[in-house]
């Protein structure tokens, strides 16, 4: 009948729609992680690479790069808090204080460091935060012996400056989009600016704060270069965990665990994440007062 | 501060000489202007007219270019919003949605300090919601909730704070007919029950006239005419406050003669016209150009001249244009050979005892002298 063929049609059309980013996904998604997960239960051949194998060792030696996974767990999470905090206030001046014919060039300004490499712009600030940096300058006005490089401030300030723009536009949006009629009826219901910001600037935005933390978040755990160079080998994550596992020690098998490992401990963060914003962020209920 | 008792009231809000600029427009100019306590008082005029601007200027979201705004005989100029004893209903609500009803009714209450004890915010909390209606919508999201519901969240959110004046601001726009003509009636009992001064800023003049006790008509950031529905509907001092309140009839003309309140009036299409009101302030003279104006409703059609009755201003000969069926009126567009096109308004008898004037049927019109107001021609 004529209503089954279009039926017919219909689904392959959407056959041919879905169709190229499924096997997209397939091919370059889901394939190699089931090759991981695979590998991740082998054992190292002798030359560096995969035997196969089945054994938990891999697993059980986890621990021997715990100080890895407690770095990245610590510092992902500050990272991002930090990063929220610096750009909050830079998405509130330009969302809410900047007239219009500045905004779009102080939004531009911010990207435009973006055009260049990760690489050149961490190596920047090993030159800032290297002995003729910033310590240079801090002992000309009787502040010796401060050491930045390679500690984890370094990292933090790395972390902080590379990820910001995810930061600064999700919440930029969300200001913006507030409407400035809700700061009106604040004040008349008698809440001074401060108070209107906590009440409700804040919390009508939160939604921004939260898609741009998660950016950030996630983006940090898999995060190898900045503590490579900032960190001069003493702060590691998990990335370098990686890097070092599978092209140093060529211990393919070990390195797939931690890889494994590492993409199970950041789906139950973000998970226990997104049930924590929102619960506070106002989708549900709140008791009074 | 006086109050109350021996008639010496001091105005709830006065607006002493306000004009207010925004670059080059005037958005108000040289307002003057005293609110009574317990009074329903409405600025009626069409966007861009200042009745906006008048308004907030009394939240404290604006503030005069000069002059003074007085509440309760205190100049309150530089007093910030969130000082000021007076509480706003926005036009599309400004509900906070990350809020639920109960925490957007009590959000006054808790910016208080000291903050009142939280058995006493929920029991008011509790007694505004039976105030509007929505006992058990405390836990409700702002989105959850109708058109009709958020507005009464709003009435209830500003009314808690048991302000000195309710600041309304086109707050019926959003809802459709039928709720709107409900909310008119509720809005009408809410303020004799709580007794408070509301100040209403609307374009509609049905929602004007029918709420208020005093209507403040508008026009390029000043008042034109002020006074009760009735005043403005029976005596409207220019053509501008005679259009914008009813409907009216106008038949440009030049004075014959002027005597007392009433003239005769030469009219330019031919015939004279005797009419027995003039205009507020209107001082006529032989040979000025005027307008005479006459209500619809006031207009008598018949078929024959005789049957027409007698002792009326002029009777006019002409044809139906157009029937419009209004339910319980009839509304008549007519067109006179002379005065052009005019319309009627009769309220609508039985067909059985009386025939419909048919379109194209020719008729006499005739109105009397009373109801004939001479206005300015402009």
């Amino acid at each position: 009948m004529a209503a089954a063929a279009v039926e017919r049609g219909g689904k392959g059309v959407t056959a041919l729609l879905v169709g190229p980013a499924a096997t997209f996904f397939l091919l370059l998604l889901v394939l190699p992680l089931a090759v991981v997960v695979l590998y991740s239960f082998g054992e190292r051949a002798p030359a560096g690479g995969y035997a196969p194998a089945f054994t938990f060792e891999n697993y059980l030696n986890l621990a021997s790069r715990g100080q890895a996974f407690l770095n990245t767990l610590m510092m992902a999470p500050v990272g991002t808090l930090l990063c929220a905090v610096v750009a909050y206030p830079m998405a509130y001046y330009l969302a809410v204080k900047a007239s219009p014919r500045w905004r779009t060039l102080l939004l531009v300004l911010i990207i435009v460091p973006f055009w260049t490499s990760q690489l050149l712009r961490i190596y920047a600030w090993l030159l800032i935060l290297g002995s003729k940096g910033v310590p240079a300058y801090l002992e000309m006005i009787g502040i010796e012996g401060v050491r930045l490089v390679n500690t984890r401030f370094a990292v933090l300030v790395g972390m902080v400056y590379g990820y910001l723009p995810l930061m600064i536009f999700p919440i930029y949006v969300s200001l913006e989009r507030l409407d400035k009629r809700l700061l009106e009826a604040s004040a008349d219901l008698g809440a001074n600016p401060a108070r209107t910001f906590w009440q409700v600037t804040l919390p009508v935005s939160l939604p921004g704060v939260a898609t741009g933390s998660l950016l950030v978040f996630i983006l940090l755990m898999g995060e190898f270069i900045i503590p490579a160079l900032l960190g001069g080998g003493k702060v590691f994550f998990i990335g370098n965990a990686l890097v070092d596992l599978f092209l140093q020690s060529r211990n393919w098998p070990f390195g797939a665990a931690v890889a494994v490992s590492m993409v199970l401990v950041m789906l139950a963060s973000i998970v226990a994440y997104m049930r924590f914003v929102l619960s506070r962020g106002g989708m549900r209920q709140q008791p009074l007062v | 501060m006086r109050n109350g008792q021996n008639g010496a009231t001091v105005p709830t809000v006065a607006f002493r000489n306000v004009t207010k600029r925004f670059g080059e427009v005037v958005a108000a100019n040289g307002l003057e202007l005293e609110i009574r306590s317990g009074e329903f008082l409405s600025f009626l005029g069409p966007s861009g007219c200042g009745k906006t601007t008048a308004l907030r200027m009394i939240a404290g979201f604006e503030q005069p270019s000069e002059g003074d705004v007085l509440i309760d005989g205190t100049r309150v100029n530089e007093l910030p919003a969130y000082r000021r004893p007076v509480n706003m209903v926005f036009q599309s609500y400004a509900l906070f949605p990350h809020l639920n009803v109960a925490r957007n009714v009590a959000y006054g209450l808790l910016q208080r300090s000291p903050r009142p004890p939280r058995t006493e915010i929920d029991r008011r909390v509790a007694a505004m919601l039976d105030l509007v209606q929505l006992r058990g919508f405390e836990n409700r999201r702002i989105w959850e909730m109708s058109g009709g519901q958020q507005q009464r969240v709003a009435l209830a959110r500003a009314l808690i704070n048991e302000p000195k004046v309710l600041l309304l601001d086109e707050p019926l726009a959003a809802l459709d007919r039928k709720l709107r003509r409900d909310m008119q009636i509720e809005l009408q009992n809410l303020q004799r029950r709580v007794g408070i001064t509301f100040i209403l800023v609307t374009h509609d003049q049905e929602e004007a006239l029918s709420m208020s006790d005093r209507v403040c008509i508008m026009r390029d950031g000043g008042i034109v005419q002020q006074g009760t529905p009735a005043d403005l509907y029976d005596r409207p001092v220019n053509r501008y406050v005679a259009d914008f309140v009813g409907k009216s009839n106008f038949f440009a003309g030049t004075v014959l003669t002027a005597r007392g309140g009433g003239a005769v009036i030469e009219l330019d299409g031919g015939g004279t016209v005797t009419a027995g009101r003039t205009g507020e302030g209107l001082s006529l003279l032989p040979g000025d150009a005027v307008s005479v104006a006459v209500r619809p409703e006031q207009i008598v059609l018949a078929r024959r001249e005789d049957a027409l009755p007698a002792g009326g201003a002029a009777t006019i000969s002409a044809r139906v244009q157009n029937r419009i069926f209004l339910g319980e009126h009839i509304e008549y567009l007519l067109r006179s050979e002379t005065l052009g096109e005019f319309l009627t308004l009769a309220p609508r008898r039985s067909e059985l005892t009386e025939r419909p004037f048919e379109a194209g049927e020719a008729v006499f019109a005739a109105f009397s002298t009373e109801a004939a107001l001479v206005l300015g021609s402009e």
